[in-house]
């Protein structure tokens, strides 16, 4: 990385009830190159600050009608401004008052008047944390749901791969070349986003994050990167969604004379490989292993099987009986030497019309 | 007098690092908030609002200190103190020091406006 970037200049809130203050603060910093702009109460601050655009704030302490502490405190329960650093300003005898915002959420801090060096110094680490976190929260943005990313950048994670354990589910639409091939290109990319959006709602509804989409297959994970221990239950819960939304859209499919489709879904759990891969423009949360290869092989094999939902043992023993599963034959399946429990997840009695004889 | 009301090469230095018609500005800005803080003051103590006195206090003491008057921002800065501890009766005497400080500082800052 640059580090020029640190001398990158931005849009900075000074915050202070005393004149003389802000003339101080607002010259040194239009003198490194940043824009000011001034509020003079906690109250002001607030307002202008949802307004947007901000970088940074400087903070002073005692003011009237919002002191500094309440506009801290404030400013960690929007999440639109919690991650705008806060620099304190101060006097020299209120570093106890300083150490409280810190521990409230303040980046740093600086005595009034500040050493221009300081200043300087400070505004830049400050600004280019920033800037990192924001490279960092577009990123998460570009593979997670809304919920995901939110719950990512609020407990954090880890960039870098690591063992996790989770469940990997596939899913793909039965006989989807054929279904393509009977109707027009533009049915079939408008069928295409249906069914996607569909499948999100299921699985982000469930914690899940979708990291894969290929042609009309995706592939998911629960359990990671937000962690959830019940991920097999979640995934399973999942699945049986999908399976449902799949035949609501169905009976739209039929009152429309368009044909119906039908997904196969594998789900395996255990111990996978999992992280951030790709480049500055484009990045995924991928996970590798025999865990997500089971997965798939499962998915496969729910066309030998007819059944739409098959899963791995850990995944039924994760189910602790919540959801009933039966044991199928065991299959020999590619890539797996021995033979690997299959379970079978029945979908719950469907509705209580009768559908007549298959 | 042993010493200057207003340490003279803390406001060179500002000159230095910015220019003369900013210190002017800065200056005004001083001159008009003391008068505003120390009515302030006057008004607090006498409506025994401690919170208002001490912010006052407080504003007054980092200001002047930015300017260079450190006499009269250490006289603040003990006023704030005593708001701090509650102790409004010790107050009005040395808020009337500090009232009659002002006005010395007042004529330094002055001086220096006009000498250089």
């Amino acid at each position: 990385m640059d580090r020029r970037h640190a001398a990158e200049s931005g849009r900075l809130l000074v915050v202070d009830d005393n004149k003389v203050n802000r003339l101080l603060l607002g010259r040194g910093l239009e003198q490194h190159g940043h824009s000011v702009e001034f509020a003079e109460n906690g109250l002001q601050a607030l307002e202008m600050l949802r307004k947007g655009g901000f970088d940074l704030v400087l903070l002073d302490i005692m003011m009237p009608e919002l002191d500094g502490y309440q506009v801290l405190e404030q400013l960690t329960t929007e999440p639109d401004l919690r991650d705008i650093p806060v620099i304190m300003t101060s006097a020299n005898d209120e570093l106890d008052s300083v150490v409280r915002c810190i521990e409230m959420g303040a980046e740093d801090f600086l005595v009034k008047p500040p050493n221009p060096v300081l200043l300087k110094a400070r505004i830049g680490a400050s600004l280019e944390k920033k800037r990192l976190r924001d490279q960092q929260r577009q990123l998460i943005r570009r593979f997670a749901t809304p919920e995901v990313a939110e719950e990512l950048l609020a407990n954090g994670f880890e960039l870098g791969g690591k063992f996790v354990d989770a469940s990997a589910m596939f899913s793909d639409i039965r006989g989807f070349t054929s279904i393509a091939e009977s109707q027009s290109p533009t049915d079939t990319i408008e069928l295409l986003n249906t069914y996607y959006t569909l499948m999100f709602d299921a699985i982000s509804g469930q914690g899940g994050t979708v990291n894969q989409m290929v042609g009309d297959g995706l592939m998911a994970i629960f359990g990671a990167p937000v962690p959830h221990t019940d991920h097999p239950l979640r995934a399973v819960r999942a699945a049986l969604e999908m399976v449902e939304l799949v035949q609501l859209f169905n009976q739209g499919q039929s009152a429309q004379g368009k044909a119906p489709i039908q997904i196969g879904i594998g789900i395996a759990s255990g111990r996978v490989i999992a992280g951030f891969t790709g480049t500055q423009s484009r990045a995924t949360y991928t996970c590798v292993g025999d865990t997500v290869n089971l997965a798939a092989r499962l998915e496969a094999h729910t066309k030998v099987l007819g059944h739409p939902i098959l899963i791995d043992e850990n995944t039924w023993q994760g189910l602790g009986g919540e959801i009933p599963a039966t044991e199928q034959e065991a299959a020999q399946l590619r890539g797996k030497s021995a033979a690997v429990r299959v379970f079978a997840v029945p979908l719950p009695t469907a509705s209580p019309e009768p559908q007549g004889p298959r | 007098m042993a010493q200057s009301p207003v340490d003279i090469s803390t406001l060179r230095d500002l000159v230095a690092s910015t220019d003369m018609a900013f210190v002017q500005e800065l200056i005004e800005a001083f001159l008009e908030d003391g008068r505003e803080q120390i009515a302030a003051m006057r008004q607090s103590l006498a409506s025994g609002d401690v919170l208002v006195f001490q912010r006052a206090a407080h504003s007054l003491k980092s200001s002047s200190a930015s300017i260079g008057a450190l006499e009269f921002s250490e006289l603040a800065k003990e006023l704030e103190m005593l708001a701090k501890q509650a102790n409004l009766p010790a107050a009005p005497e040395k808020l009337e020091q500090i009232a009659s400080t002002f006005p010395t500082v007042e004529q330094a800052l002055q001086a220096f406006q006009h000498g250089s």
